[in-house]
């Protein structure tokens, strides 16, 4: 199977390791070899958290520069420093809301503003979708649910070797039973931003 | 039930690194672990003392990585089977302990992790702890994967037990916090109790007994050498006349780009994952077999400096290249497209560019450095220090922890740190040599770690310095782990005892010592003024739980503040110079986002207006 190959981006706080491992989940039961790296040492200090996912036959569970096949980022900003990951045939996903740092509200950095992000995004990368996930995951019941839309959207891709309905499956069995008709909604919402 | 407790053979599960090690372990019977917390090794202890609580698995948290190694050191001098891990900087605290272990030996399997950091991505430095196999003499295993990790680090207890020896065992981040499926094997069942066996002949090592135990050691090492030309984590995989040495990740990414150059059967790769001592022959005949060979490892040129001394030793004179300005750094980590490129170059193969998008266009983004959180009480004990120590020349050594954040702007504390501890060791010269006046800071954890030593030594030379010990009542930095100031009755768990840090520090002999609540700001710039002003070691106590760890518990009771906009005259102090997560600007004006504030009030404190206010008060 040629190897596939996403990164996720996301703030500290805001569950792409849990998106990550649903996604390994489904993977396992579908019977498709997958290996995934994350850096998380200062997740919950509002650090950036970066995890890699290949799926496939590859060895390694890293990956370099210019070689994901699939590059979703849960904020903005963070999908341009993190751009590099791409190539010019890349689909890139991108959260819109924007969760600006402390060096920006205490003036060391600016904002970039929305509009070039979406643009810089479209003009490197080979699809982008770009939309405001937390809106959707807030019409799900709550905005923790980012995660789940912005799942739904990559596998909605279909760039990916695993079917929506592993994940979701993966979705009942490995998140809190509370959340679950929650999540599953946030995943069809997000799905339907991959059409 | 535990996860990692399954008893179903043959189950495939999805785990981390640090899970699937955990797991080899109890497969392999451990039955004593042992650890100081430290990233990339944190989440191994965390299942530990999690199964421990729902099995007959001894786990414990010590106070530092040299105690962790003594506790697990004796336990296998009893025949049980025990576990030690820490990340590398921590085998430096226990490096005393570990280089006369190995003369001593052990009854029982000893397989001590050391969970190395390339690239320090939590660390402060990238040392490449297999030195410390060949320094110390003992047997080595690095493993390649996750899966693989699982099912060596069960070999490296029948290793140990065979050789009676202790055995390093050597991962990297990128096994540690890497997640793959492993399948599950049996658990069988644990030898918990054993029993001393007074041999002071190997075990009481004065000088005329580690003679004699230094010979054993190099016998035993010999020994380990011939296990090591056999074994199965030495393998030679694919043919041709140009050949690879690589060990841990960095062979999955070569193995990886010998597909991707279509380079097999023209490359072929030694894997070593036993790496102490290296296996001689087997890469004396790996080289005669080859016309160039490049070596691939993360760090140092541990295995190339060998390799070129074994084809010395044979007097072969192919090409063999590893570390070099044109191919492998001694920096940071590897990644696959790296080393593609280097085995193309080397060997002459075609390598496709990377076709990574140019960085233009892209606008100059703020950073987003890891932060105190939101109702840190670090953030308060820093403001209040930056206040009360106003127009005074002060120098601020701090230590390994949350708190080290603190270093950043605005906050600006923070102006020497190195190791675990050195605060109040540093401290001592800083006072000495210089007419600053010195506050150094350091964690609850840290202090019990090895900040007890430098503040005695303060004492006892009578220097002068005022220690703040930033109390949180927990190791928050590693995930809220316990250590011996910790509160367990809150965890619900019974059998520990707590020692009290005041009572502590003026048992040494500190003279002037205050204890304050860290959200108080006037009371600890007092407290602190006070100090700085004492002749001699001074100590301020400031506790106040993480906020996390207090969310946690669910004691989190502060209500949220917010800007009360009648009041608010746009000073901005509270955001330009507490640096809380909490604030955001609209229409240019700060704002308290609810959600994240904790009501720790500093910012109430901090307003010249008084305009930050309760928020159900407006």
């Amino acid at each position: 199977m040629e190897p596939k190959r996403l990164i996720i981006v996301a703030v500290g706080g805001q569950g792409n390791l849990l998106a990550s491992h649903v996604l390994g989940e489904a993977a396992l039961m579908s019977g498709i070899p997958v290996r995934m790296s994350e850096i998380h040492g200062m997740a919950q200090r509002g650090g950036v958290v970066e995890s890699a996912l290949v799926f496939g036959d590859a060895r390694s569970n890293i990956i370099s520069d210019g070689e994901a096949d699939l590059f979703v980022s849960f904020e903005p900003c963070e999908a341009l420093r993190a751009l590099k990951k791409c190539n010019p045939n890349t689909v890139t996903i991108t959260n819109t809301r924007p969760l600006p740092p402390f060096t920006a509200v205490i003036g060391r950095g600016k904002y970039p503003e929305l509009d070039t992000v979406t643009e810089v995004l479209k003009a490197k990368t080979g699809r982008l979708i770009a939309f405001d996930a937390t809106s959707l995951a807030e019409e799900a019941g709550n905005p923790m649910c980012l995660n789940m839309v912005l799942l739904g959207t990559l596998v909605g891709t279909g760039i990916l070797p695993i079917s929506a309905e592993a994940v979701r499956e993966a979705i009942r069995t490995r998140t809190k039973k509370s959340f679950v008709d929650m999540n599953l909604s946030a995943f069809e919402k997000g799905f339907a931003k991959a059409a | 039930m535990h996860r990692l407790l399954t008893d179903k053979p043959g189950e495939a599960m999805f785990l981390l690194g640090n899970e699937a090690i955990a797991r080899g372990a109890m497969e392999a019977g451990v039955a004593f672990t042992s650890t100081y917390p430290g990233t990339p090794s944190s989440e191994l202890s965390l299942n530990f003392f999690q199964m421990s609580k729902e099995s007959d698995l001894y786990f414990e948290y010590s106070t530092n990585e040299k105690v962790s190694l003594e506790v697990a050191a004796a336990a296998a001098n009893c025949g049980i089977r025990s576990m030690c891990m820490m990340k590398h900087v921590g085998l430096n605290v226990a490096a005393d302990v570990l280089m006369t272990l190995a003369y001593v030996g052990v009854t029982g399997g000893l397989v001590i992790l050391t969970a190395d950091d390339p690239f320090m991505f939590s660390s402060q430095n990238e040392q490449d702890n297999r030195y410390y196999a060949k320094f110390g003499g003992l047997p080595m295993l690095e493993p390649s994967s996750v899966e693989e990790a699982k099912e060596m680090v069960k070999e490296a207890f029948t290793l140990s037990e065979s050789l009676g020896r202790p055995v390093l065992f050597r991962t990297t981040t990128r096994i540690n916090h890497s997640t793959a499926v492993v399948t599950l094997g049996e658990l069988p069942l644990r030898k918990t109790k054993g029993s001393f066996k007074k041999d002071p002949m190997r075990c009481v090592t004065v000088p005329a007994v580690s003679r004699g135990l230094h010979v054993k050691l190099l016998a035993d090492l010999d020994r380990a050498q011939e296990m090591a030309e056999s074994s199965s984590f030495n393998f030679v995989e694919g043919e041709g006349r140009f050949g690879v040495i690589a060990n841990g990740v960095s062979y999955t990414y070569a193995a990886d780009a010998v597909k991707d150059l279509k380079a097999e059967g023209q490359v072929k790769i030694l894997r070593l994952g036993f790496t102490n001592p290296m296996p001689a022959n087997t890469i004396k005949n790996f080289l005669k077999t080859c016309d160039k060979v490049l070596v691939i490892e993360e760090g140092e040129p541990f295995m190339e400096e060998a390799v070129k001394a074994f084809a010395q030793e044979e007097g072969l004179t192919l090409p063999i290249a590893g570390k070099d300005k044109t191919l492998f750094s001694r920096l940071y980590e590897f990644d696959p497209a790296m080393v593609r490129k280097n085995v193309a170059t080397f060997f002459g193969f075609d390598c496709p560019a990377t076709q990574a998008v140019d960085a233009s266009g892209i606008p100059d983004l703020p950073m987003r450095p890891p932060t105190l959180c939101a109702g840190c009480s670090h953030r308060s004990v820093f403001y209040a220090a930056k206040k009360a120590c106003e127009g005074m020349d002060v120098v601020f050594p701090s230590d390994i922890g949350c708190y080290t954040l603190g270093f950043l702007p605005p906050l600006g504390m923070g102006d020497f740190v190195v190791c675990m501890g050195a605060s109040a060791g540093t401290a001592c010269g800083f006072s000495t040599v210089t007419d600053q006046k010195v506050v150094a800071f350091i964690g609850d954890s840290t202090f019990f770690h090895s900040g007890l030593s430098g503040l005695i030594n303060g004492v006892f030379n009578n220097h002068n310095y005022t220690l703040v010990i930033l109390d949180n009542r927990t190791t928050a930095m590693t995930g809220h782990q316990p250590n011996p100031g910790v509160d367990m009755t809150e965890l619900a768990m019974e059998n520990y005892n707590m020692v009290d840090i005041e009572t502590v520090v003026r048992a040494v002999g500190v003279k002037h010592v205050s204890v304050v609540r860290a959200y108080n700001v006037k009371k600890t710039m007092e407290a602190i003024r006070e100090a700085v002003a004492f002749e001699g070691v001074s100590v301020i106590i400031a506790k106040e739980k993480c906020a996390l760890y207090a969310k946690a518990l669910k004691q989190l009771k502060g209500k949220p503040f917010q800007v009360d906009p009648e009041k608010c005259k746009n000073h901005r102090e509270c955001v330009d110079a507490l640096g809380c997560p909490a604030f955001y600007l609209e229409n240019n004006m700060p704002r308290i986002h609810a959600h994240l504030c904790v009501g720790c009030a500093l910012c109430a404190q901090a307003c010249p207006e008084k305009a930050i206010v309760p928020a159900k008060s407006l």
